[in-house]
């Protein structure tokens, strides 16, 4: 179980996000500026909000981000650009490696460089990277939003693959159909507050 | 030829003094980084020897290590020799080349973004180790070229040197201090040959960091 109480002013109104996740995958959806990836980079800790974050029991939020146990992959994704695609991958733990390369098809892209990657190829390498982690939750900030319509289908049934590994996910969205294909709870955000919260088919109407 | 044991003393000092500031300066541009608006004050004060005169620094270091002060005391109490001898060479040098690494290290790590440290920490990275495995490796040429830089500095080190060092021929006498020492007894031609050398040397270094600062744009604006 998630239970989030944040807050945290932005440019114009504050982020006050509360809500309690039960879920495996919850997508959060919004308008653009509804304060979507501040609330999704303040529970990986990379903003300071101030509240509860609590995951499996534990409050994490004044823990440093390298200490939360919880996987990021943000929009640009930001592969390493130094190190290759296995280096990547075992940045940060290699302790479900063969798991991982298996489910996300990695192992013919483990010797490549992140600049030679496609957009759907870049996707996979950060999930497998923030899933080598062990995280007790995962965090994804509008994965598909720089894949091509033909490829989206193909990375959907990917994020599927990691959804099936029982992580639990946030999933950052503006697309309804990809809430609806992933995601069983949903919460709609606008200037910072939770504006409607429920199941996908219900919520997003 | 007799320019060479000059030549050669000139390289050694400003590779000890470059040597010296590059940990000192990497840790405090590192620091500023992470400090964001609370660096600029430090950023404020690495940068003073950059537009304050050699010759007011010198005069500083000069107060500093003399044996009225403190620090000087201490040092002739230890049995260390510091004025007019090379080591003041190696700090003064030090000194004056000082700012321009430490904000050609600052410039550097700034470009590196952000961002790819943050992720370095939110997969499991200290803060130290997300900097020496991430921001490190992708500013490397940025910090190769202040190296560079301040090598060149401390090369044509001059005003803080001869209040510090004084101008012994054979033992602080740098390139800069040989020209000066060259003009005012009117062997010009052995000043010209020097200046050449000098001019040689430090486009070599300019040109490499250069080199490096653009290799660094072009890699992240792709």
């Amino acid at each position: 179980m998630i239970e989030l109480d944040v807050s945290l002013p932005l440019a114009h109104f504050t982020l006050a996000v509360h809500c309690v996740l039960d879920e495996k995958v919850t997508a959060l959806v919004g308008p653009s500026g509804s304060g979507k990836t501040s609330l999704i980079e303040s529970i990986a800790g990379l903003r300071r909000a101030t509240g509860r974050i609590v995951i499996d029991g534990a409050d994490v939020i004044d823990l440093p981000p390298e200490r939360r146990r919880i996987g990021y992959v943000p929009q640009d994704v930001a592969l390493f650009p130094h190190l290759n695609v296995r280096r990547n991958l075992t940045f940060g733990g290699d302790a479900r490696f063969d798991d991982v390369v298996e489910i996300l098809e990695l192992a013919p892209l483990l010797d490549r460089a992140p600049a030679s990657l496609s957009g759907g190829e870049r996707q996979r390498v950060a999930l497998g990277r923030a899933l080598m982690t062990a995280p007790r939750l995962m965090l994804l900030d509008e994965p598909l939003a720089a894949i091509d319509q033909p490829f989206r289908a193909r990375l959907l049934d990917y994020l599927r693959r990691v959804r099936d590994l029982g992580v639990p996910m946030i999933y950052v969205t503006h697309q309804p159909a990809e809430a609806l294909s992933l995601a069983s709870w949903c919460i709609v955000l606008e200037r910072g507050e939770v504006a409607a919260q429920g199941p996908p088919g219900s919520t997003l109407g | 030829m007799a320019d060479i044991p000059v030549v050669l003393f000139t390289l050694k000092m400003a590779a000890i003094s470059t040597l010296i500031i590059a940990p000192l300066a990497l840790a405090l541009a590192a620091w500023s980084w992470r400090a964001g608006a609370k660096g600029l004050l430090l950023d404020a004060v690495g940068a003073l020897p950059l537009v304050v005169p050699p010759t007011a620094i010198g005069f500083v270091l000069l107060e500093l290590l003399s044996r009225r002060a403190p620090l000087g005391r201490m040092l002739d109490r230890a049995g260390i020799d510091v004025l007019f001898t090379p080591k003041a060479v190696v700090i003064a040098c030090g000194v004056m080349a000082f700012p321009l690494m430490f904000t050609a290290f600052r410039v550097a790590i700034e470009t590196t973004e952000r961002r790819y440290f943050d992720i370095a920490r939110t997969l499991g990275a200290t803060p130290l180790r997300a900097f020496g495995r991430v921001t490190l490796p992708l500013a490397w040429r940025g910090l190769l070229s202040g190296v560079l830089l301040a090598f060149c500095r401390a090369l044509g080190e001059f005003g803080a040197t001869i209040l510090i060092a004084g101008n012994i021929p054979g033992r602080t006498q740098t390139l800069a201090l040989a020209i000066y020492d060259r003009v005012q007894s009117g062997r010009d031609a052995e000043a010209g040959a020097l200046v050449v050398w000098v001019v040689v040397i430090a486009w070599l270094f300019v040109a490499a960091s250069g080199l490096l600062i653009a290799q660094q744009r072009k890699r992240f604006a792709a």
